[in-house]
C-alpha cells in the first residue's frame, strides 16, 4: 500500500464540543453518507475527581473530505448509568449502515480498584442518520468470556455475504513490569461473527501473529477490500514505557487475508510510518480505512494517542470495488 | 405447604476446637452426596485486611451420611485459589453451587469484583474438581456467563442442576444500581440460562419470579428440585433496604413450574421460621435443597449472611410436594 499523508485534518481545541470536552479527538470513524463523510471520534471531559471521561463526537467533512463542514455540540450517545460498561466512557465508536439504521458498534469503559478499568462492546442505534443513538439495552452486546478475561474492545463490524464481521481486540493480561506501577495490560486482535449483530460467535484466539512477542499490544483493527482480497491495518506497541519512549510507542501494523479468517502479517506492507517530525512523528495509532467517492482513506491519530486531533492518508493507485464497504 | 422442621446448626468456623484458615462466615451450602458421607461445599473467609476488606473463598465439610448433623472432616485449605491480576474473580469467590457429572465435581461460583462508582460486580465462572473436590481448576481465567444487553451487570448467585439431559443455570441478574440511604444499592432478580454441555449457556432472557416487595425486591439463590410431576424452587427476597437485621433481611420464598420456564409464585407454602435467638433468629436464607435416602433436605444460612455458619432442617410433610 502507498500512502499520501494530507497532514491533519481536525484539531479539537479549535471547535466547541458538547460535553465540556476541551481535548482529544481519538479513533477517528467515517460514516460516509450521501452529501458528507460524518467522522466519529472520542474526546473527554475531566470529572470532578480529575479522572477522564471519554465522549463519543462527531465532524463532518466533504465527500472528497476537502473541507469540513461542522462538529457536533450536542449529546450523540451520552454514557451508562451507575455500575454500568459504559459508565465512565465510550472510546471508541464504529459506524455501520444496516438499512435505514445506523448501527454502533461501542467500547464502554468502567473504573475498577485492583487495575484502572475494563471495557466491553456495547450496541447502539441510530434512525437519524447517526446524529443521535439508542442503546441496545443497558448492558454490553460482547463482554469478558471463559478465553477473553477483560478488555474486549475495539470493534470494528462490517456485512460481508450473510454474516457480520467483527473485529476486536481482547485482554490476555495484566502485568507489572519492572520500572512500571501500576499494572499493564496487554490485549490481541480477534474475530467473531454474527447472523444479527447482536449474538456474536467466537474462540477467544488471537489471529494476529505477534512482532513484539507475547507482551506486544495490538489494537484497532481495521479491513478493507481492494483487489480480491481483504486488507488489515492496525496499531500495535510494546506492554511498557510506550508513553514515555517514542520507539516503543504505537505503529501501524498490516496483514492480508482472502477468506476474512486466517491472516498473514507483513507490517511493511502498510505503506505509512512516522513522520520525522510534527504531529505523527512519536506515534500512529487508532487507524480506520473507508471508501469515499472512489478513493480509500485512512484516519488515524498521532502524538499522545489523539490529544492534538486526527489526521488523514488517502491511497495512491487504489481501485476499490464500487459499492463494497 | 412446604413445613421444614429445623434440626439445628451445622457449621459455624467459629466452633473450631482447633482455630484453621476458616475465621469466619459459612456462606451458601452445595452438597455432592457420596456412598458415605455428603461434602458440602461452601465459601468462607480469613480475616479482613488492616482496611476491613475480606477475600471469600471455597471450602467443605464433609457429614456423616447416617447423621447429617456429625461433622466428619473440614477441608484443611481453599479448594481453588483467587484469579489473577484484573480477572473477575480476584477479590473472592462467593456464592459457590457443585454438581457431579462424569468429568468430576463442577464448580458454579460467583465472585467479588471491586469497582470504583459501585462497590462491587460479579459475573459467574467454572471449575473442575478431578480428586473429589478437594482442588478445583478453573477452565478459563474468564467468566462462563458474563453481562449481556439486560443483564448489564451482577451476575451472581448460580445453582446448577441437571434435568431432562439438559443443564440449567438458575442465577440473579442485576437490574438497577440505586441510591439508597445515601449510597448506591443494587436490585437483582431471578433468571435462568440452559445448555447442553454446562459451558455454552443460551440465556433465558426474562425474569423468572414475580415480585412480592414491588420493583425494589432483591432476589437471590434460586434452587430447584424436582418431586412429584413438578419444579419446586426455593429463593431468597428482600427490601432493597434495611436487610442487615431482623426485620428486613432476606426471607425464603416458593415458585412452583411444570416446565422450568412459567413459575407461579407462593411464599406461603413455604414454611420456615426464624429461630427465636440465637445463631438464626434474624436470618433463614440462602436455601439449598437435596433428597438424601428418602429424605428431603434444606441446608440454609442465618444471621450476618451466614456469619454465624448454616445450619439443617427437614421437610416434614413428604406430601408437601403433592398438596402444593
Amino acid at each position: 500500500m502507498k500512502w499520501r499523508k494530507l497532514g491533519k485534518v481536525f484539531d479539537p481545541t479549535e471547535h466547541a464540543l458538547a460535553s465540556r470536552c476541551v481535548e482529544f479527538a481519538q479513533s477517528p470513524q467515517a460514516l460516509v453518507l450521501h452529501d458528507r463523510v460524518r467522522v466519529y471520534f472520542s474526546t473527554r471531559e475531566r470529572d470532578s475527581s480529575g479522572k477522564y471521561l471519554s465522549h463519543v463526537a462527531y465532524a463532518d467533512f466533504t465527500p472528497d473530505m476537502s473541507h469540513l463542514l461542522g462538529v457536533a455540540d450536542h449529546t450523540v450517545l451520552p454514557l451508562g448509568g451507575l455500575g454500568c460498561f459504559d459508565e465512565h466512557g465510550i472510546f471508541p465508536i464504529n459506524v455501520l449502515r444496516d438499512g435505514s439504521r445506523i448501527l454502533a458498534y461501542t467500547t464502554g469503559w468502567n473504573r475498577k480498584v485492583s487495575v484502572s478499568a475494563d471495557a466491553a462492546i456495547g450496541l447502539a442505534i441510530s434512525v437519524d442518520d447517526g446524529r443521535t443513538f439508542q442503546r441496545y439495552g443497558t448492558g454490553p452486546v460482547m463482554a469478558a468470556s471463559l478465553r477473553e478475561p477483560f478488555l474486549v474492545a475495539d470493534a470494528f463490524v462490517q456485512r460481508i455475504g450473510e454474516l457480520f464481521h467483527m473485529w476486536y481486540i481482547y485482554g490476555t493480561g495484566w502485568k507489572s513490569f519492572a520500572g512500571s506501577e501500576p499494572p499493564e495490560r496487554i490485549y490481541k486482535i480477534a474475530y467473531a461473527t454474527s447472523v444479527d449483530g447482536i449474538d456474536w460467535q467466537r474462540d477467544g484466539r488471537q489471529i494476529i501473529g505477534d512482532r513484539h512477542g507475547l507482551d506486544e499490544c495490538q489494537a484497532l483493527p481495521t479491513v478493507v477490500e481492494l483487489d480480491g482480497a481483504y486488507h488489515m491495518i492496525f496499531c500495535y506497541r510494546q506492554a511498557y514505557g510506550f508513553r514515555e519512549d517514542p520507539s516503543r510507542g504505537y505503529r501501524l501494523g498490516y496483514a492480508r487475508s482472502t477468506d476474512l479468517r486466517t491472516w498473514q502479517r507483513d507490517d511493511a506492507i502498510a505503506g505509512i510510518d512516522v513522520s520525522d517530525d510534527g504531529w505523527d512523528s512519536q506515534m500512529q495509532c487508532y487507524p480506520h480505512l473507508f471508501v469515499s467517492r472512489g478513493q480509500v482513506y485512512l484516519l488515524y491519530n498521532g502524538n499522545e494517542f489523539g490529544r492534538h486531533g486526527f489526521g488523514l492518508a488517502v491511497l495512491e493507485n487504489a481501485y476499490p470495488r464500487a459499492g463494497v464497504l | 405447604m412446604f413445613k421444614w422442621k429445623k434440626l439445628g446448626k451445622v457449621f459455624d468456623p467459629k466452633d473450631l476446637a482447633e482455630p484453621t484458615w476458616m475465621h469466619e462466615f459459612a456462606q451458601s451450602p452445595s452438597v455432592v452426596v457420596t456412598d458415605d458421607y455428603v461434602r458440602v461445599f461452601f465459601c468462607s473467609r480469613p480475616a479482613p485486611d488492616a482496611d476491613g476488606r475480606y477475600l471469600s473463598y471455597i471450602s467443605f465439610i464433609d457429614l456423616d451420611r447416617a447423621d447429617l448433623r456429625n461433622v466428619v472432616s473440614v477441608c484443611p485449605k481453599p479448594v481453588m485459589g483467587l484469579g489473577k491480576c484484573g480477572t473477575f474473580d480476584e477479590f473472592g469467590t462467593y456464592p459457590v453451587s457443585v454438581i457431579a457429572d462424569d468429568t468430576g465435581l463442577r464448580l458454579y461460583y460467583a465472585v467479588w469484583t471491586r469497582c470504583e462508582s459501585v462497590p462491587f460486580n460479579a459475573a459467574i465462572g467454572v471449575a473442575l474438581s478431578r480428586d473429589g473436590g478437594q482442588t478445583f481448576e478453573r477452565l478459563g481465567d474468564g467468566p462462563v456467563l458474563s453481562y449481556s444487553f439486560d443483564e448489564p451487570f451482577l451476575l451472581g448467585s448460580p445453582r446448577v442442576r441437571r434435568f431432562n439431559d439438559q443443564w440449567q443455570l438458575w442465577y440473579v441478574a442485576g437490574k438497577e444500581w440505586r441510591m439508597t440511604a445515601g449510597k448506591p444499592e443494587p436490585i437483582y432478580k431471578i433468571r435462568m440460562a440452559t445448555s447442553n454441555n454446562g459451558i455454552e449457556w443460551t440465556k433465558i432472557g426474562k425474569d423468572l419470579i414475580r415480585n412480592r416487595l414491588g420493583d425494589q425486591e432483591c432476589q437471590a439463590c434460586p434452587d430447584v428440585l424436582y418431586q412429584d410431576g413438578a419444579y419446586h424452587m426455593f429463593f431468597s427476597y428482600r427490601d432493597i433496604r434495611n436487610y442487615t437485621g431482623r426485620e428486613g433481611g432476606y426471607r425464603i420464598g416458593y415458585a412452583r413450574s411444570s416446565d422450568l420456564l412459567e413459575w407461579h409464585r407462593d411464599d406461603a407454602l413455604v414454611d420456615i421460621v426464624l429461630g427465636d435467638t440465637g445463631w438464626d433468629s434474624e436470618m433463614v436464607n440462602y436455601p439449598h435443597v437435596f433428597e438424601l435416602d428418602g429424605a428431603t433436605y434444606m441446608l440454609y444460612q442465618g444471621n450476618g449472611m451466614g456469619r454465624t455458619g448454616f445450619g439443617l432442617a427437614v421437610l416434614e410433610n413428604e406430601s408437601g410436594a403433592r398438596s402444593a
